[in-house]
């Protein structure tokens, strides 16, 4: 006869960890600068003169609120342009994370290099080897993973003569390649692999700074990969999963797992499914883990050389998320506040904040101004704006301000008091996934855990369309709550 | 042929405003420094809206004209239609 394992229990978050690589030597693969540079070879030299030293970059104020060393309305504060005014307390770790320089990273990407496709030059592994050593997430067998590298004219004889990728520091010097991993699959060309190993070692520091910092480690069973990478072979490209790939290096070894793929709505799929697995007791303990979007590293970059910035997306964004059952102490995913865009919702905007926002509400018995904090799609309008891509977060805040005049619960003229309360400003890297939402949640964990907020709602949307397959949009919800204690 | 702009703000509405009347003034695209001339307009404008069913128009745009800073749209629709006419 079949019956449940368990009696259903609440699914919380126990934990979250973030992770940014500074990466200016990759800036050119990007995929906007990797197509505008080959079609204008001069625009390399414009692009190298406007990347940041990895001390700005560490120092930039949204930075400092994504790894946690500010609170995001502390940004409201801080004159802009906030590249010109950084804190100056900007560490490189903070309480919910770190950023890594570029040589570090590639030394990461190289340990999480199974096939040793990736080539380092002997001098490069030799210096970072001696900064990784010194990492406290870095273990004496990573370092061993790193080898020896290899001779500079092994590297310059890849690139010519194999088409390997040629990487560079920031200064334009070659510093290794990335060989294909196959002498004729179009999804194993070293432009595709660099997607999925940034993607892969990006995760994999985020899964383990979440993982070190818990004072008793779980038994993971169940990873769920949240990125934006394609992995798999030609004949099943962007069919695999990474989420194992990740765990694997993270001592993950009693566990399984597979992507969700949802665009950039996908992190909040997850972290619903993950809810549901743990609140069903089929697992206990399921890491939502997504890595950077190599692909989006310089997307806005043209706007940034015309206003003369310096070029702002010069960073991977990763994220890990631990949900487990219910501790009594850890903040509460409301399964029953689920939101989703239906097939038959319709695209418009208000439609879909209708779905994701004004219905879960409804069911819940709760106005909109109850929610302390909503959670959108957090892009840095700093880096959005110079592109003529407008004032994401800000938008969204009005729409759904704009249903609390519609329904009677705020005047028109409250719309900018309901963003400076219930909103905030952006400030996440334009990382596609990682921007949807889920960079606040470290901040609403602290703030709930210290009874300074009840609650929060998470919600992400996912642009369908971009694939051709469909003309239609995604989203989806949650609202976290304090713990009850009583569960 | 006329081009209907959804842009969120008056500054980004007027970047793409300009993009398919004098070229792209961000140089992102395929529209740089060529000017197309067209006439544009944002949604929001009394002169698009007026020519939309009130009904779909309410269920599509409704929301967004009380989240949106129309005003500053419309001037900075009316200055690129000035300035390239």
């Amino acid at each position: 006869m079949y019956s449940f394992a368990s009696p259903r229990v609440a699914p919380v978050v126990k934990d979250i960890a973030y992770f940014l690589a500074h990466v200016p030597g990759m800036v050119r693969y990007g995929s906007k600068p990797f197509r505008e540079i080959s079609k204008e070879p001069a625009l390399l030299v414009k692009v190298l003169e406007r990347l940041r030293s990895f001390e700005a970059a560490a120092a930039y104020p949204p930075h400092q609120a994504f790894i946690g060393n500010l609170y995001p309305d502390d940004l409201w504060h801080i004159e802009t342009p906030w590249y010109r005014n950084p804190p100056s307390n900007g560490h490189r770790r903070g309480l919910f994370g770190e950023i890594m320089p570029e040589e570090e990273f590639y030394g990461v990407m190289k340990i999480c290099d199974d096939f040793d496709l990736l080539l380092l030059e002997e001098g490069i592994v030799k210096e970072v080897a001696l900064l990784l050593e010194r990492h406290p997430l870095l273990s004496s067998q990573d370092i061993r993973r790193l080898g020896s590298g290899v001779p500079q004219s092994r590297i310059e004889e890849k690139v010519h003569e194999e088409k390997a990728l040629p990487l560079y520091d920031q200064r334009n010097r070659l510093v290794g390649c990335l060989q294909r991993g196959h002498e004729e699959d179009q999804s194993l060309i070293p432009e595709v692999l660099i997607e999925n190993l940034a993607a892969r070692a990006s995760g994999v520091m985020a899964l383990r700074f979440m993982l070190h910092g818990l004072a008793t480690v779980p038994q993971i069973e169940y990873l769920l990969g949240c990125g934006e990478e394609a992995v798999g072979d030609r004949y099943n490209r962007g069919g695999g999963s990474l989420s194992k790939a990740i765990g694997e290096l993270c001592g993950c070894t009693a566990a399984t797992g597979s992507d969700v793929k949802a665009f950039c709505c996908a992190p909040i799929h997850a972290i619903v499914l993950a809810g549901s697995l743990v609140a069903a007791g089929i697992f206990k303990n399921v890491v939502v883990v997504g890595g950077g979007s190599f692909a989006k590293l310089g997307m806005k970059f043209r706007g940034h050389l015309r206003h003369d910035m310096p070029i702002l997306e010069d960073v991977l964004a990763a994220v890990a998320i631990l949900v487990g059952r219910d501790d009594g102490v850890s903040p509460v995913i409301r399964l029953d506040s689920i939101g989703k865009h239906d097939v038959g919702s319709g695209s418009s905007q208000q439609a879909i904040i209708e779905k994701l926002v004004v219905e879960p509400l409804d069911r819940l018995g709760l106005k909109l101004a109850q929610v302390n904090k909503y959670a959108t799609e957090m892009h840095n309008p700093e880096i959005t704006e110079p592109a003529g891509s407008g004032n994401v977060p800000r938008t969204n805040y009005r729409t759904i301000g704009s249903f609390a005049v519609l329904r009677g619960e705020m005047e028109r003229g409250d719309l900018d008091h309901f963003i400076k309360v219930h909103g905030m400003p952006g400030f996440s890297p334009t990382q596609g996934h990682i921007a949807s939402a889920i960079p606040f949640l470290g901040h609403a964990l602290t703030k709930i855990r210290a009874g300074q907020m009840a609650n929060a709602m998470f919600l992400a949307k996912g642009s369908l369309f971009l694939g051709r397959m469909t003309q239609l949009s995604d989203g989806m919800s949650f609202l976290l709550e304090r713990n009850s204690g009583d569960g | 042929m006329i081009v209907v702009l959804g842009s969120p703000d008056a500054d980004s509405a007027e970047i793409y405003a300009e993009t398919v009347t004098k070229g792209d003034p961000s140089y992102a695209g395929a529209l740089a420094g060529i000017e197309l001339g067209l006439p544009v307009y944002h949604i929001t404008e009394p002169e698009i809206k007026e020519q939309v069913d009130p009904e779909v128009y309410q269920e599509q745009v409704g929301l967004m004209e009380i989240a949106l800073e129309v005003d500053k749209i419309a001037a900075a629709m009316r200055k690129v239609r000035r300035l390239s006419s």
